[in-house]
């Protein structure tokens, strides 16, 4: 059961091979044998997830089912789930449960999928390896010494480890795409404003996307048709008209042309994820594609940028916690700014308060212009760059990350190293592109990820191309040894 | 690792130096205490950041226009109608401290 993709468990369900109850069971008593090696989940509730499952049961006896009816889905626990905590893996949250659902649950349920569970992940989404979650860093199954990859280190985890046929996770500078990477699976950033941001706990709001994690890329497609949706609730969610991403799967890459950026592949990407990436780009030139160089100027001012606007934009969001409406609340404060500078001390963790630091700084008098306006204005040029190399090519190829998997702890003391990790995905989260991280072969046991970025609202191409890229290969197709334990 | 084409930004920048009293102002508008053991190594490691992404003064800029959305999307409006149900009671039964519709804190006024 749980080797199956989405797409199978699909098929099964539809075909009453078995029940959702059954999957739904099958990956329950997976998290609860194998997780503890993980650390993937925050919250499970089985009650729920029966309860949920037994409902799609009847949907599809009753011909009211969905395209996912009956399928559990691992969420990033940055979602809001109503009657059901949700952390954003950190202090602050440890005691919030929310009222309502965000708008990509409400749309998940409404589809009659199962809701498995929430998923562990860098507090606020703020970190690249899940280390700095409240709940102990998630671990990588490929090596439970290796970091998953983070912000949604957990959603990718318990996808890799199979512990859920596909998750949600949640995307500001790359943190779908790189842990997707690390953990040998797929994961898509959809563009700017394709998925609705309602609900979903504000870290960057200007850069904040939702997308979906699974095995394939056919998978993806599935979720993606159930979370793209133009959300009136959401004032920066696009009208522009969501597709069936699962149409045009199948498309040939015959004249396709694919940008390969030299400043991606220069000194300091690892050697043998180059070739790993050099490989993968000469089967997608075999089925018809042409590779065409390119260059991407200021690529290397990403990453100095999005670090003005992340923790600019965190700063303001960040504001609300507060310790009076929800959340955590330190315990007797003498006065009012007692009150919040001490529940905001002791319940944030080191890095999102470096952040909020580092955001309030760039805003502040005198300093706005020279950082924030500044940074504007080079975020405009990083987006020309996509925009002048659009007009040649259909989509841009790379490496997702400048190496595989590290261990733990390798970077946990180097705020800047770890920012790093980032380089190849911040700057289409600054241009609004969607991107995918797919896996393209192994260094050392370890997954490595080909990065294809996309045209504005181009999701449905960038699958096809994936998906095509996976007929062809078998890299999404490798188990890690520590998820073939346990029953079942 | 740092990719050769990155490695610039570590290299040669001017740091712009902040000081512990600086990072105390910082604190104090972003409203989070930091204790007199943590605010050295937040100091040093703040100045590092800044130092960082101190590269983007060398940038010229001239006329270009700041970028606050990817799309250029302007706020949306909607008409000025009431479509949400009050749901005070919701909302303060997670609330720390609340009571008879009202959020508790710390004496403000004396």
């Amino acid at each position: 059961m749980h080797t199956k993709s989405v797409a199978q468990l699909v098929k099964g369900l539809r075909e009453r091979q078995f029940s959702s109850v059954d999957v739904t069971r099958a990956y329950l008593d997976r998290i609860d044998a194998l997780d503890s090696q993980y650390n993937s989940f925050i919250t499970v509730d089985d009650a729920a997830a029966l309860t949920a499952a037994k409902a799609a049961d009847e949907r599809l006896a009753n011909g009211t089912a969905n395209a996912l009816t009956g399928i559990p889905i691992a969420h990033k626990d940055i979602f809001c789930t109503d009657g059901m905590r949700t952390s954003c893996g950190s202090r602050m949250l440890d005691n919030f449960v929310p009222p309502y659902d965000a708008t990509v649950i409400q749309r998940f349920k409404s589809a009659g999928a199962v809701l498995l569970g929430k998923t562990n992940m860098d507090e606020f989404a703020m970190g690249s390896s899940n280390e700095s979650s409240f709940y102990g860093p998630a671990r990588n199954p490929w090596s439970t010494d290796l970091v998953p990859g983070g912000s949604s280190g957990g959603s990718a985890a318990a996808v890799a480890g199979l512990l859920a046929p596909a998750a949600t996770g949640t995307d500001t500078g790359g943190s779908i795409r790189q842990p997707a990477a690390f953990c040998g699976i797929t994961g898509l950033k959809p563009t700017y404003g394709r998925v609705s941001r309602l609900g979903i706990v504000a870290f960057a709001s200007s850069l904040d996307q939702a997308g979906p994690m699974a095995r394939t890329a056919e998978d993806c497609a599935l979720l993606l048709n159930t979370m793209a949706a133009h959300d009136p609730l959401d004032s920066t969610s696009s009208a522009v008209a969501a597709e069936d991403y699962t149409a045009t799967l199948d498309d040939d890459l015959q004249g396709l042309r694919i940008g390969v950026p030299t400043e991606y592949f220069g000194e300091g990407l690892d050697t043998a994820t180059g070739k790993c990436i050099d490989q993968a780009l000469k089967e997608l030139e075999s089925q018809g594609a042409a590779l065409v160089e390119m260059s991407l100027p200021h690529s290397a001012l990403a990453i100095p940028t999005y670090y003005i606007i992340a923790p600019a934009e965190a700063s303001t969001n960040l504001a609300r916690f507060d310790g009076v409406r929800y959340g955590y609340r330190c315990e007797n404060p003498t006065d009012l700014r007692d009150l919040y500078s001490r529940t905001r001390q002791e319940g944030f963790g080191e890095e999102v308060k470096r952040r909020i630091l580092v955001g309030t700084y760039a805003l502040s008098a005198g300093y706005y212009d020279a950082y924030y306006n500044k940074a504007q204005q080079i975020r405009r040029l990083i987006k020309q760059d996509f925009m002048h190399c659009f007009e040649q090519v259909d989509v841009i190829a790379g490496p997702t990350t400048p190496g595989p998997a590290f261990a733990l702890g390798a970077k946990s003391n180097d705020p800047i190293s770890m920012y790093l990790e980032d380089v190849y995905t911040l700057a289409v989260n600054l241009a609004g592109l969607p991107g995918m991280s797919l896996p393209a072969g192994f260094v050392e046991g370890k997954p490595v990820g080909l990065q294809l970025i996309g045209q504005h609202f181009g999701e449905a191409r960038l699958l096809n191309v994936a998906h095509r890229f996976q007929r062809a290969t078998d890299w999404h197709l490798h188990t890690p040894n520590s998820a073939k334990g346990g029953a079942l | 690792m740092i990719p050769a084409p990155f490695k610039a930004v570590f290299n040669g920048y001017m740091t712009m130096a902040i000081e512990h009293g600086e990072i105390e102002k910082i604190a104090e508008l972003s409203g989070i205490r930091i204790s007199d053991e943590e605010i050295g190594q937040v100091t040093e490691r703040i100045a590092e950041i800044l130092q960082m992404v101190d590269q983007l003064q060398a940038v010229d800029t001239h006329n270009i226009e700041p970028m606050a959305n990817p799309l250029d999307a302007i706020q949306r409006l909607r008409p000025d109608e009431v479509t949400e149900a009050n749901r005070r009671d919701a909302f303060q039964a997670i609330a720390p401290a609340a009571e008879n519709g009202l959020y508790l804190v710390p004496k403000v006024i004396e």
